[in-house]
């Protein structure tokens, strides 16, 4: 197996970290679950950054996002499958 | 070798801690006497001066965490000896009583009465006396076990979750067992992991101890002073650029520190040392890395393990501050920052175990006398906690 673009921490999770530099568009992504090492592919959707996270599944507004297999807030604007999740689409649901 | 034999080279302290760092330290006791300190630190070589910005009119529990902050660090096993200069002669007196209790030369000096030129000098013979009688102490070999390690992340960012924490998690995992000392804190960075960190409690009436600062933090703290939205400041600007998107996820990769299987025992108030034996411990500390660091040198601490995504280049100036980092880009653009390049595990290059190994190794070379990447670089951040307005 070659490295992987895309790192999930839990199998619950519904969001994936970029872990290489320049993703582009188009690019079918190699995902990896860390919890027990297995992997899948995805397309992503948008060019995304190392470090930031992409949606492994369509998610609307009042959605909560799971990383760690964890509540880390909610979406506010829809976001599809491959897309870039980040502050412009979710929210903590604290202060 | 197996862990529980391995040993490090440090300096066994007259109360029979360890340090690893063997410095003459001039400590203000306040802020207006900043300059008579520097002037013997540049006087006298082998001594070290730890200018801040404080003690004058503090009073009630922010005073005592002042008191506790000056003979904490003055009594820290890196500190070999301690010259203590203050405006006058009570306060300079209590902290040189603090640190005399652990048995090293210590002595105070005052201003009143005499003035800048002559303290300094007065201090400066003094300083010169200490510096001969600690510079040629010995290392001794000293269980690795014996060295008190401390750890907080800065500027996070997702692969700190990944990669940086968790090999901080699994150094634990793996020397607590042992008899190491450890300690975590960073109380707003919490928020959104309270619950699994009160879970990590080792037994659940530490874990309601845990969750009432947690809380009286919220109310006193956040409740009280925050405006319409605290995400302009936590997450950070660095931490957002990074990936990072709310305070919850945050601090869960700040929680991945502190390891699989181990449990704290105790939680400690800032810069208060650690007494119930070995083991990790929560401390009440601001998450602002300066600050934090300060307060775990204080209590004791006389390693520190910083996980860093984007790059923080903390240091402290009495406790090597080792940084670990699995972002790629980091550790390629801001390299002398790093002291251990984790990033294979983001690439399925290098398994936690290893990591984690890594990471002991780099804690016994730097036990040893190898300077981190932060002392290389001349980081001396001091910086006090301040709870509320002086009188």
């Amino acid at each position: 197996m070659g490295a992987p673009h895309l790192l999930v921490h839990n199998r619950k999770d519904n969001v994936g970290v970029v872990v290489v530099e320049g993703l582009k568009a188009g690019t079918q992504m190699l995902c990896v679950i860390t919890d027990d090492n297995s992997d899948f592919m995805l397309e992503a959707k948008q060019d995304v950054p190392i470090g930031h996270k992409i949606a492994l599944r369509d998610l609307s507004p009042g959605d909560t996002v799971i990383k760690y297999g964890e509540d880390i807030g909610r979406i506010v604007e829809r976001v599809g499958k491959g897309e870039h999740v980040h502050v412009h689409n979710l929210k903590t649901k604290r202060w | 070798m197996n862990l529980s034999q391995r040993k490090i080279w440090g300096y066994r302290r007259e109360n029979g801690r360890v340090g690893v760092r063997n410095y003459v330290a001039i400590l203000p006791l306040d802020d207006i006497s900043n300059a008579a300190c520097e002037a013997v630190a540049s006087h006298i070589q082998g001594t070290i001066a730890l200018p801040h910005a404080y003690g004058r009119l503090q009073f009630g529990e922010d005073l005592d965490l002042h008191f506790r902050v000056m003979i904490g660090t003055g009594s820290n096993p890196n500190v070999a000896a301690c010259i203590v200069i203050g405006i006058e002669e009570h306060w300079t007196m209590k902290v040189v009583e603090g640190i005399a209790k652990t048995g090293k030369p210590v002595a105070g000096f005052w201003i009143e009465g005499s003035g800048d030129i002559a303290t300094v000098a007065a201090a400066s013979r003094k300083a010169k006396e200490f510096v001969h009688l600690t510079s040629g102490i010995l290392r001794t070999e000293c269980p690795l076990a014996d060295v008190w390690v401390a750890a907080k992340c800065g500027e996070s960012d997702t692969t700190t979750g990944l990669a940086s924490c968790p090999t901080v998690g699994n150094m634990y995992d793996k020397l607590i067992p042992l008899g190491l000392y450890g300690c975590f804190g960073e109380t707003s960075e919490l928020t959104g992991a309270e619950h699994l960190a009160a879970a990590r409690a080792a037994t659940p009436e530490i874990g309601e101890k845990f969750m009432k600062v947690f809380s009286a933090y919220q109310a006193e703290v956040i409740e009280a002073h925050k405006t319409s939205d605290l995400s302009d400041s936590q997450p950070t600007k660095g931490n957002i650029a990074g990936g990072l998107t709310t305070i919850e996820e945050k601090a869960l990769g700040n929680l991945e520190k502190i390891g699989k299987t181990t449990r704290f025992i105790d939680v400690l108030k800032p810069a208060e040392a650690p007494d119930n034996g070995p083991g990790l411990y929560f401390m009440d500390t601001s998450s602002a890395a300066a600050e934090c660091c300060t307060l775990q040198a204080a209590a004791g601490y006389v390693v520190h393990i910083f996980p860093t995504g984007q790059g923080n280049v903390i240091g402290n100036p009495i406790m090597p501050v080792i940084k670990v980092s699995g972002n790629p880009r980091t550790v390629r653009t801001m390299s002398e920052h790093i002291d251990l390049d984790v990033s294979g595990i983001v690439r399925r290059e290098m398994v936690l175990d290893e990591a984690g190994d890594k990471l002991i190794a780099m804690i016994e070379r730097t036990a040893n006398g190898r300077l981190t990447s932060a002392e290389a670089l001349g980081h001396r951040e001091f910086v006090m906690t301040k709870l509320y307005r002086s009188a």
